[in-house]
């Protein structure tokens, strides 16, 4: 529905398009699908943002530098919330925000689907190596250099690399 | 104010707290560089559960004080000063988790035995009738599951693995067994949040029961619970954790970077 508040809550995301994921820097906060909601009440820009992870130390980070955007762009009434309801997941995140992590060097999430259960030594996803394309590639573990990322390995290339995992 | 509620999302926080802290030492010191990063990131994913916990906590205790008209704000509550100014009688974390380290396998078998609790439990607050604590266990179930699947193969790799590993795997059930029994036993503040405690118990139970199986680990017998963690009395242990944690605020009341 188009609302007065809708047209004049457009230039804000415009300005939040420019914001990027601190340790992802290649991913704008749209990409990642954390930006909830915008609206714009009594003069007031309201910014609904949610965590990718629970523990992501980036999203103070992320939220203060949305804050410095606004402020740039002449914004001055600015109040950012968080919901942690409904949960964030990696099916948000773009298909252009996928292809940008591939071509940064990080494998993009695999759709949401059976891998995410708490059973142990399950046969891992086939993970595509995002420098030579190949399948055939392993995990090294499930922790990586952030708590979004697996580490892995490619078997033809034998690079090792992140992969952004389902969440 | 709700003064369960609140004790409760305390002891919440407090547990993912403490846990979060020990298995920080180890950062710099694991056994291999992806399992140091391993154990740290784990960390991580239950502080950044504790401070969803101690910022509701924050928000509940404050809720009749920012209805006044007069508001200091030293005087108000905040994640910082619920995780740093607390004593050691007011923390309600759970007593297994501010055991010691130890080894590899003892801090592994820790953090199965709580990750598989955690699982079933948040499950069950997803459905509790407090939306911000639903809306905070339905986000870490995400991660839960990766900790439970991390320390289950651990616990095999290391019940099933060298006489070694298998020994200390052994002791380090000799250690915790005593520390399991206080999941189940209400505190009074969680005897109102609908919390099934012999559903969790089972499922508990099962799933700690096929993970010895498949590690040829032998099953803890029950003999005696400890408690009292849930209501502030403590092991020795959590005095010098707090002692560790807590230095700098109390030196340098406010210090930030
Ligand atoms: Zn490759």
């Amino acid at each position: 529905m188009v609302t007065a508040a809708n047209i004049s809550a457009q230039p804000v995301w415009q300005i939040l398009a420019t914001v990027t994921d601190p340790e992802v820097p290649v991913l704008t906060i749209l990409d990642l699908g954390i930006v909830r909601d915008v609206n714009m009440v009594d003069g007031q820009v309201q910014v609904t943002i949610t965590p990718t992870y629970t523990g992501c130390p980036a999203m103070d980070m992320i939220s203060m530098n949305i804050r410095l955007a606004l402020i740039e762009n002449g914004y001055s009434n600015i109040k950012i919330t968080t919901v942690l309801s409904p949960a964030w997941t990696t099916d948000w995140m773009s298909e252009e925000g996928k292809q940008k992590l591939q071509q940064y060097g990080i494998a993009p999430p695999n759709a949401k689907q059976a891998v995410c259960t708490p059973d142990s030594f399950q046969e891992e996803e086939a993970i595509q190596c995002p420098l030579c394309k190949s399948y055939n590639t392993k995990m090294i573990s499930q922790f990586g250099s952030t708590a979004c990322k697996s580490l892995y390995q490619c078997n033809e290339c034998k690079e090792p690399f992140d992969y952004f995992k389902c969440h | 104010m709700n003064q369960n509620l609140i004790d409760y999302t305390l002891h919440l926080a407090d547990t993912t707290l403490i846990l979060a802290q020990r298995n920080s030492e180890w950062c710099g010191h694991g056994p291999i560089l992806e399992q140091d990063i391993a154990i740290t990131n784990i960390s991580l994913d239950l502080i950044g559960q504790s401070r969803n916990f101690y910022q509701y906590a924050a928000a509940l205790i404050n809720l009749p004080i920012t209805i006044g008209t007069a508001n200091n704000p030293a005087d108000l509550a905040t994640e910082d000063s619920l995780a740093y100014l607390r004593t050691e009688r007011e923390f309600k974390n759970l007593l297994l988790v501010e055991q010691p380290n130890v080894d590899w396998g003892q801090t592994i078998l820790r953090q199965f035995y709580f990750s598989v609790y955690q699982l079933y439990l948040f499950q069950q607050l997803q459905n509790c009738k407090d939306e911000q604590l639903a809306a905070i266990a339905t986000k870490a179930l995400k991660e839960i599951t990766y900790h439970v699947r991390w320390s289950s193969e651990w616990v095999i790799r290391l019940g099933d693995g060298t006489a070694e590993s298998h020994q200390r795997m052994l002791a380090a059930i000799e250690e915790l067994k005593n520390y399991t029994g206080e999941f189940f036993i209400a505190a009074g503040y969680e005897t109102p949040m609908g919390i099934d405690f012999a559903l969790l118990k089972q499922q508990w139970e099962e799933k700690t029961k096929a993970v010895f199986e498949e590690a040829t680990l032998p099953y803890p017998e029950k003999t005696f619970n400890q408690s009292g963690g849930k209501t502030g009395t403590h092991t020795e242990h959590l005095g010098y954790i707090l002692a560790e944690m807590q230095y700098l605020q109390r030196t340098y009341p406010g210090a930030e970077w």
